[in-house]
């Protein structure tokens, strides 16, 4: 059984990504997505609904997590997939983190990683605090991908995350097995993740081409392997699939600083250098003495 | 109003150089009249409406609206999971017990252990702070094992979380392997790392996870081609030091090698000799090691240790058997089954204790049937007793488990079921202390058992208690006795059927009064 985990910066399409590479990998494997973000999301494009019952959801009502029977919130979705959502709190209150470990200790102790190929964690944004980290502690997930864009918000993300799996690879046995790009239509934008990749010490496994066929799937709560399976777009999908499959390039992964970041980005063209910040500065200045 | 004319001689002082015992100190005019004067500050109460309200407490209005409560535990019978890591921790050789946490925590283990055994208890802890709780705990476990290693030369630390370090979310197995990477702590050390939120389950849940921690840690690429022979016991958290010595002297009997995992008697009872031992852990890290090629291990608390069991069973592939070697017929089933299982016959002696104990049984038990028993504790614990009880004929009526689980209530409710004995008996499961004390106002019991804290429904509804359990804080050298086989029961008999007889004496010894049954022989 190999356990991966998606990861990347908030709204840069992880679940949309990571539903859609499983769909396809689902064809050949038995999967298992946890998805470990409160908003319970991770799932809805295999289960075609608005969002599942989560554990922490059911628990709260109950009162405690050893309630719960597996079935009430183990969901088989589209070809079998298996899916859980952790789920948390409500914004602004208790503890998210906590609601992860509690989650991932729950489906542990009640037996739901037999008979598995593979199992996806999907998890929110940045590793905030210890308990996102919990599905690449020891013995979990061993592959992470990030998924990322062209922008610069994005690729901070994906570096930062990269940090994080540094602090747990020597250690455990995790490796960053690639950036996935998924395109936001940004200048030379797969020259700048490969890059990016290089200086990370990685790959960039894919890069998705943007399409709104996915947009269409997604209202119809479906991945676009199962809405149009003929398209382009799903061959993309089934294209990274296979190379997560077969990848072999795992890595631990070597960060770069704030500064070398913001250089790259000045390379290519999407932070001006500081003439440009001058010049910007004296139009400013200007605009006000006018 | 009371003024302290003379600060350097109160006037309850009593006789120079006479340091007065608090027990009468109080009860001296000068403080009384002193309670009685703060009340006014204090927005004390009628004491009228105080009684009229502790009289309402008992009724059955009372007991309802209090089995209604939902969201409030009041003195529940267990403890926190981190207790039972360092109980089950310290039973091995040189082995010193690590909570990664604060302060605070460790201290209240440590204290909660001393105080039942009369005792030293060595754990040591992280130490954190609030900046430990924002930026994890790496720095303060490395430090931590550090400090423990060069100043305590420990053979093993068995390191286990608390709360705080739980919500973060500190990965303790990495923050191992980081600080023997960076050379802190030697590299061949063992240091077995459990999870123990104290949120989560009790005492037993954290001495299971412990247990387990610490076996895959020293049994790693310790499996051999044969069997060494041996048998393994592991008890429990049993507080009786008693039983793990009753134990091994039964195995010496039958002439069986064995293991005990975990043997802490030493641990809480040590003898003195004038010099400080840090480490008295009994099962050395050689034998815990070569326990995974035992021909089999026995559990006489299933549902403390059932991740233990699984892993005995499932990962080192060995047979595991239950038993609760507590009275007459928990004692016959253990005996007859080491006696099949080992092909060894059941010692002579052995036989003379068993007879020697029906014999006692049968001097006591006139005085013992029909008893009405409310108890509480442990699922095991409670699991022990209440077939004791129910061999004696005593009915147990209400038992409270706090800790309990839906198993073990099935299978002591078929026990119940099964004796004509057990018919009133109700299990409280998740219930606690002030749920019994309803319990007992409503349907009275002649006899109540359990741990120091049953000490205050002893005060509220006059019912005897017999201190069997953990804690036992206020009566001494409890723990030194046997619950457990012929002698166990022996010892247990004893302290039932004599609570029964002195609270007799007390009901019976106004002169010319209720004198007509203080008798000398009963």
């Amino acid at each position: 059984m190999r356990q991966i985990a998606f990861y990347g910066k908030g709204g840069i399409g992880k679940s949309t990504t990571s539903q859609n590479t499983i769909a396809s990998m689902a064809d050949r494997n038995r999967i298992m997505i946890v998805g470990c973000d409160p908003k319970a999301d991770s799932t809805r494009l295999m289960l075609h609904s608005k969002a599942q019952t989560t554990i922490l959801h059911l628990a709260a009502e109950r009162g405690a997590v050893e309630d719960l029977e597996l079935d009430e919130v183990l969901l088989k979705g589209y070809k079998d997939v298996k899916c859980v959502e952790s789920g948390g709190p409500e914004p602004g209150v208790g503890c998210a983190g906590r609601g992860i470990i509690t989650a991932i200790n729950f489906l542990e102790e009640e037996g739901a990683y037999e008979d598995l190929d593979f199992v996806s964690y999907d998890v929110l944004g940045d590793v905030v605090c210890g308990g996102f980290a919990m599905p690449i502690r020891e013995g979990k997930a061993q592959e992470i991908y990030i998924v990322c864009s062209g922008e610069m918000m994005a690729m901070y993300a994906a570096n930062n995350i990269a940090r994080g799996i540094l602090k747990y690879a020597h250690s455990g046995g995790v490796r960053l097995g690639g950036l996935i790009c998924n395109s936001r239509n940004v200048d030379r934008e797969i020259e700048l993740i490969e890059t990016l990749a290089e200086r990370l010490g990685t790959q960039m496994i894919h890069y998705v081409p943007r399409d709104n066929i996915v947009q269409h799937a997604e209202l119809r709560r479906m991945t676009v392997i199962e809405y149009a399976p003929d398209s382009k777009q799903a061959e993309e999908y089934t294209a990274l699939a296979k190379k997560i499959e077969n990848n072999k390039n795992f890595v631990i992964p070597t960060p770069i600083t704030m500064d070398e970041l913001e250089e790259l980005l000045v390379e290519f063209g999407l932070l001006g250098g500081d003439e440009e910040y001058e010049k910007a500065i004296a139009a400013d200045q200007g605009a006000v003495t006018v | 109003m009371t003024e302290n004319t003379n600060p350097q001689v109160p006037e309850n002082a009593g006789q120079p150089g006479k340091i007065q015992d608090h027990f009468e100190l109080f009860q001296t005019d000068t403080y009384q009249d002193l309670f009685a004067y703060k009340r006014q500050f204090e927005g004390a109460h009628d004491p009228e409406l105080i009684t009229q309200t502790a009289e309402w407490t008992k009724t059955w209005e009372y007991r309802e609206k209090n089995f209604e409560r939902e969201a409030l535990t009041i003195n529940p019978a267990k403890a926190c999971q981190p207790l039972g890591s360092l109980f089950v921790a310290s039973g091995f050789e040189g082995t010193l017990p690590y909570s990664h946490g604060s302060q605070g925590c460790v201290a209240y283990f440590r204290t909660h252990l001393t105080r039942n055994y009369k005792e030293p208890f060595q754990a040591v802890s992280s130490s954190m702070t609030e900046d430990a709780a924002v930026f994890g705990g790496l720095n303060n476990m490395k430090q931590g094992l550090q400090n423990s290693y060069e100043l305590y030369k420990p053979k093993m630390i068995a390191l286990c979380t608390t709360c705080m370090a739980e919500v973060i979310g500190d990965d303790i197995g990495s923050y191992v392997t980081t600080t023997k990477n960076e050379g802190m702590i030697p590299e061949d050390l063992p240091v077995p790392a459990a999870h123990t939120p104290s949120f989560v389950g009790s005492h037993i849940t954290g001495y299971d996870n412990m247990l387990v921690s610490i076996l895959k840690t020293l049994t790693k690429d310790k499996k051999a081609e044969a069997t060494n022979g041996k048998f393994n016991f592991n008890l429990g958290f049993d507080p009786y030091v008693g039983n793990i010595r009753e134990m091994k002297r039964i195995l010496g009997l039958f002439g069986i090698d064995y293991t005990i995992l975990s043997d802490n008697s030493d641990t809480f009872d040590s003898p003195n000799t004038g010099e400080f031992k840090m480490y008295n852990g009994l099962t050395t890290l050689e034998e815990a090691g070569d326990s995974i090629n035992a021909e089999g291990t026995f559990f006489f608390q299933k549902y403390t240790t059932p991740k233990t069991q699984e892993l005995i069973t499932k990962e080192w592939d060995q047979k595991t058997y239950n038993f609760r070697p507590f009275g007459i017929k928990g004692t016959d089933e253990f005996l007859m089954a080491l006696s099949a299982i080992t092909g060894k016959a059941i010692p002579q002696e052995l036989q003379d204790e068993r007879g020697r104990a029906v014999d006692a049984m049968t001097d006591s038990q006139a005085w013992i049937h029909g008893k009405r028993v409310a108890l509480y504790g442990d699922p095991d614990h409670v699991f022990g007793i209440t077939q004791f009880l129910l061999e004696m004929g005593a009915e147990p009526v209400h038992i409270v488990v706090t800790n309990s689980n839906p198993d073990f209530e099935a299978e002591l409710r078929e026990v119940l079921t099964n004796s004509p004995y057990g018919q009133e008996a109700t299990i409280w499961g998740k219930k606690d202390l002030w749920h019994l004390r309803s319990l007992m106002f409503t349907e009275p019991v002649d006899l109540l058992i359990g741990n120091s804290y049953g000490k205050y429904l002893w005060r509220d509804t006059k019912t005897p208690l017999v201190r069997i359990g953990y804690p036992i804080f206020d009566r001494h050298h409890m723990h030194r006795y046997a619950t457990l086989g012929y002698q166990g029961a022996i010892n247990q008999f004893n302290w039932i059927v004599n609570t029964i007889l002195d609270e007799l004496d007390r009901q019976t010894n106004i002169p010319a009064k209720t004198d007509i049954s203080f008798d000398l022989i009963r």
